[in-house]
């Protein structure tokens, strides 16, 4: 038994960027930043694979729990535990974090500087899906946005600049947001022990102990809506996406692999972990719940019909991005058990498969130093082995049964189109418009890069090298094995997500005007 | 007779209490003196004298916590925590502005004497602002801090701009005092009194017409609004600090400004404002101030930021955004609760590090680059990276993002007022809003240092650091960071300091 797992793996990065930071400048200097940063996020892999092991699957209560009060005048805990829905996000953060380091291994300018921010960066998310502690929580939420920022804007691609701070300021847009909602509920739910003011997440899911203003309704509502703008903006939900297609385009391939992967995930996390059961009222408030969907069918259409618009590889798969995230909510929108295991099994099939997708997209853009898709053509005949990735991530990102990305795509319509709370059959009906879209799109990018005949310009493209292949196999196998058997991953979630559902469902439907 | 010899007593009595600014005075004395035996104009001595005083003051504010609080001199002035609070804030800025005038090159070559003698000067005003409850002592203690800092903003007379500094400095000053020398005496006409307790009393007891004592109200805040920075009395700022030598730029930004907060929160807690339990005050006279301050807090830190954004002067940038905060740090002056107050006297502790550190940094550039302007700033981050980083996370803090001091002061003040009620959460939205738009402009700065390519290869990669400035940045950047990790000891003395002495 390991004690403290949830610490070290949050922290383990941070002790890898000090490390980092002391390497003295010398001629293998470079190296050694890279295996350091491997050997950390590597660490953490293993302790994710301990944590999976270990983990209970028949309970929804938190586990791993460490609790230390941090600052006692103020009731503020350091606060750390995981449910099903955290540990799926925890084992996607591991090892995409642990991936990457290896996406990153060409990068020669300013190499401590970027490991150093990428492993603050990792420490970020992680305790973000660990933090049970909304204080907690906000700052490691928050800490995230520093070392971005940089990674995007030193690293990045010719209008990085207009990128990196697009995305820091939509990103802090929405994180203030969040903190104005965070202290709405802090005056507003007591410790039931002690009486005093609270940063506990599990106390205010327990609606007893709201009072004061977090008793009306509006307000209710009113937070609702801050929260859901904050978390929207990191999704992205329409119309607060515009800045993933700028971000991703100009970021490092690890760096989007990061974003697409994990960043936007933690939008749907935090609906989940913080607006779902604290306020499951505001959440079934009709014109909200109709929002919410309405959102979720654009994402889902017009995502694809973006994507579909583009010329260069990177950003179609940025707004394929927006497209799979539109499906998580609609799996959430349901409130139905099938719908929301969907969408949380969704949350982690799209941080493999895209993550796949844009560390593809770096393979070629290395090779020909573009991404025009029109600029390619014949590219089987040159990369046959790259071809034939290419082929399994593409076709598990347009959903074919068999791959990881049916399941909890046909999970997630399912749901909602069963869902009895509201209903959401047309919606669903609409959105799986996107479904063939995504199809079309895959299939005709797949056509033009890959086959007819073969650009001369490419005629001596070198195929994808042990390194890449490395990156790219685990993820591959990890979406062939869900593809066929989803059972390790559900039956992580199912508890904590059925539990979920019950709460949302046993909360008061109010109608227009309702009090 | 016994009338007389018994304020003697009490006049006497309270020497006993002033030790720490009779240590200053006497240390200007010093300082004259030894200026007159030294006659070489480079020398470290006075500076280290001026240091010595500030340090031997430091000692005697600390022995103060063993007292009771207490009214001093006939209760012109009293020692409470609150005021204690304060003076640490004042003997850090004191101590900081010294070792920043000491490594800079914009005061090299000049007669230092005069001086370090104004700094303590100002310092010991800055005592007098944060103690003072009578009108005739927060007069002279306001007065005693402009004039000697007109003539610090003045120092470099043979530089046009800072003549001109000074100039605009002295004339918005003695215009502000003139405004709020006329609300004193309309205050007096209304209450007939200068003492700031007994005048809450007669507002309590009496039924003023409330347009006067409103028009009285808003003259003074011109006097405090002035020290603060405020809109609408912000217009010396900018030119004050682009002119004055940057360690005084530094100094007026951060000293004066605390300096000022701790006057109005005295004079409207305990003057227009009365309280049982010390936790939360009530306005006397129905004369709704705190609505006024909201106004002009929201005003301040919009109009600061919004203006800031255009400016290419890092000095003029830096003046727009410590507007911006004092618009920050009056949130918490119009809850009327312990809660605000403590946010306020956090946030200025938490602006004090940051602010002082970004202007460190541009003393340190304006050294290693020779340029104040934010396009020379390019490639900083690679040619002298402990600037940079140093300068990265005083950027951070200044926008409120953790793990910082900043975000936990802004922190604090949000809560402060979620805490008050829907009454002031409009003032809140302000400023989240504001929050984003100054990161749009603090990021020009980090932008220029990191992400843009320097433009001329005159300069040398690598940018040659002195050990004194790395030593000086670590002592502000490393608190900044530990206070957004841990910042439990500062929190706890700002709320046990929340103590008003209460003479009646």
């Amino acid at each position: 038994m390991i004690s403290n797992v949830l610490s070290w793996i949050i922290f383990l990065p941070i002790i890898g960027a000090v490390l980092v930071l002391l390497i003295p400048r010398s001629e293998k200097q470079a190296n050694i930043i890279r295996w350091i940063s491997a050997v950390f996020t590597g660490l953490q892999v293993v302790l994710a694979i301990y944590i999976f092991i270990k983990f209970n699957r028949d309970t929804s209560t938190m586990q791993f729990v460490e609790q230390v009060r941090w600052i006692p005048s103020y009731n503020i805990w350091y606060f750390v535990g995981i449910d099903g829905l955290s540990v799926s996000m925890v084992l996607l953060t591991a090892l995409l974090s642990f991936l990457c380091i290896f996406a990153a291994w060409n990068i020669e300018r300013a190499v401590k500087g970027y490991f150093t921010l990428f492993l603050l960066l990792d420490t970020g998310m992680m305790g973000v899906f660990c933090a049970l502690d909304f204080f907690l929580f906000y700052v490691f939420w928050e800490v995230m946005l520093l070392p971005m920022y940089f990674l995007i804007g030193i690293w990045g691609g010719p209008r990085r600049e207009y990128a990196a701070i697009k995305f820091f300021l939509y990103t802090l847009l929405g994180s203030v947001l969040i903190l104005l909602a965070m202290l709405v509920f802090y005056f507003n739910v007591t410790d039931p022990d002690t009486g005093r003011h609270t940063f506990n997440m599990l106390h205010m899911m327990n609606q007893s102990l709201h009072h004061g203003i977090l008793n009306s309704f509006n307000v209710r509502l009113l937070v609702f809506a801050a929260l859901y703008i904050g978390f929207a903006i990191k999704i992205p939900a329409f119309p607060f996406h515009t800045w993933l297609p700028d971000a991703h385009v100009e970021a490092p391939t690890p760096i989007s692999v990061i974003l697409a992967g994990i960043l936007l995930k933690m939008g749907t996390y935090g609906l989940l972990r913080v607006s779902y059961p604290i306020l499951p009222d505001a959440m079934k408030y009709k014109p909200f719940a109709y929002g919410f969907v309405t959102i979720a069918v654009i994402n889902i259409v017009y995502g694809a019909l973006c994507a579909m618009a583009q010329k260069d590889l990177k950003k179609l798969v940025a707004y394929s991005s927006i497209g799979h995230m539109g499906v998580v909510m609609l799996g959430m929108a349901g409130l139905t058990p099938l719908g929301m295991n969907g969408a949380v099994l969704q949350m982690f099939n799209h941080g493999t498969v895209t993550a796949m997708l844009f560390l593809l997209v770096g393979v070629i853009y290395d090779r020909a130093h573009h991404r025009e898709i029109d600029g390619f053509g014949g590219l089987a005949h040159r990369m046959p082995i790259y071809t034939g990735i290419v082929t399994v991530a593409f076709f598990a990102n347009l959903g074919l049964p068999g791959l990881s990305s049916f399941i909890s795509e046909a999970f997630s319509f399912l749901g909602a189109f069963s869902s009895t709370a509201f209903n959401l059959k047309i919606y669903t009906i609409i959105s799986t418009l996107g479904i063939v879209l995504v199809a079309g799109y895959m299939l005709w990018t797949l056509q033009r890069m890959f086959f007819g005949t073969l650009n001369p310009k490419y005629a001596n493209l070198p195929e994808i090298n042990g390194r890449e292949l490395f990156t790219l196999v685990p993820l591959a196998a990890i979406i062939v094995l869900l593809g066929v058997y989803p059972t390790p991953v559900l039956d992580l979630l199912k508890e904590t997500m059925n539990n979920l559902v019950a709460v949302m469902q046993k909360a008061p439907a109010v109608m227009w005007g309702m009090q | 007779m016994d009338f007389i010899t018994a304020r003697l007593q009490d006049n006497i009595a309270s020497l006993g209490y002033f030790i720490p600014e009779i240590i200053l005075v006497a240390m200007m004395l010093v300082l004259m003196i030894v200026d007159m035996r030294i006659k070489r104009a480079q020398t470290p001595w006075l500076g280290i004298i001026a240091l010595v005083g500030s340090i031997l003051a430091l000692v005697a504010v600390l022995a103060q916590y063993l007292l009771p609080a207490k009214g001093l001199f006939n209760n012109m002035m009293v020692v409470d925590p609150f005021a204690l609070f304060f003076k640490l804030i004042f003997i850090a800025s004191m101590v900081m502005v010294v070792f920043l005038s000491l490594s800079s090159l914009e005061l090299a070559g000049r007669n230092v004497g005069e001086y370090f003698i104004l700094i303590t000067a100002t310092t010991a005003g800055m005592f007098w602002m944060a103690s003072a409850t009578n009108l005739l002592t927060i007069f002279i203690a306001i007065e005693t801090v402009s004039i000697t800092s007109f003539a610090l903003a003045t120092y470099l007379k043979t530089v046009k701009r800072s003549s001109e500094a000074g100039l605009k400095y002295a004339i918005y000053g003695a215009f502000s005092s003139g405004l709020m020398l006329y609300g004193f005496s309309v205050l007096y006409g209304l209450t007939g009194s200068l003492n700031i307790y007994e005048i809450a009393h007669i507002l309590g007891a009496s039924n003023p017409n409330p347009l006067t004592l409103f028009v009285a109200v808003l003259l003074i805040l011109a006097g405090f609004g002035y020290k603060i920075a405020s809109v609408p009395f912000h217009f010396w700022a900018p030119d004050v600090y682009e002119g004055a030598p940057t360690p005084i730029t530094a100094f007026l930004s951060v000293g004066p400004k605390a300096a000022g907060f701790a006057l109005l929160i005295r004079f409207f807690n305990t003057g227009f404002a009365t309280t049982t339990d010390g936790s939360i005050w009530y306005t006397v006279a129905n004369l709704n101030w705190p609505q006024l301050l909201a106004v002009i807090s929201a005003a301040t830190m919009t109009l600061g930021n919004l203006i800031a954004i255009k400016q290419n002067n890092i000095k003029r940038l830096l003046a727009y955004s410590s507007i911006a905060h004092a618009g920050y740090a009056l949130m918490g002056t119009v809850l009327l609760t312990r809660e605000g107050v403590y946010a306020t006297m956090f946030y200025l502790v938490a602006y004090y590090l940051m602010n002082l550190g970004a202007f460190l940094v541009v003393i340190i550039c304006q050294d290693l680059i020779k340029s104040e302007r934010i396009e020379d700033y390019r490639g900083l981050g690679f040619r002298a990276p402990v600037v940079a980083v140093a300068m990265t996370i005083f950027l951070f803090s200044l926008t409120g993002l953790p793990v910082t001091a900043g975000f936990i002061g802004k922190f604090y003040l949000l809560a402060a007022l979620i805490r008050g009620g829907e009454q002031y959460i409009w003032l809140a939205v302000v400023a989240i809003i504001n929050t984003v738009i100054s990161l749009f402009y603090y990021a020009r700065i980090f932008k220029a240092m990191y992400l843009e390519a320097s433009g001329d290869e005159v300069l040398p990669a690598r940018l040659p650091v002195s050990a004194t400035a790395i030593v000086l940045l670590a002592v502000l950047a490393v608190p900044t960071v530990l206070l957004g990790v841990y910042w439990a000891p500062l929190f706890d003395l700002a709320t046990s300091s929340v103590k008003f002495f209460a003479a009646l």
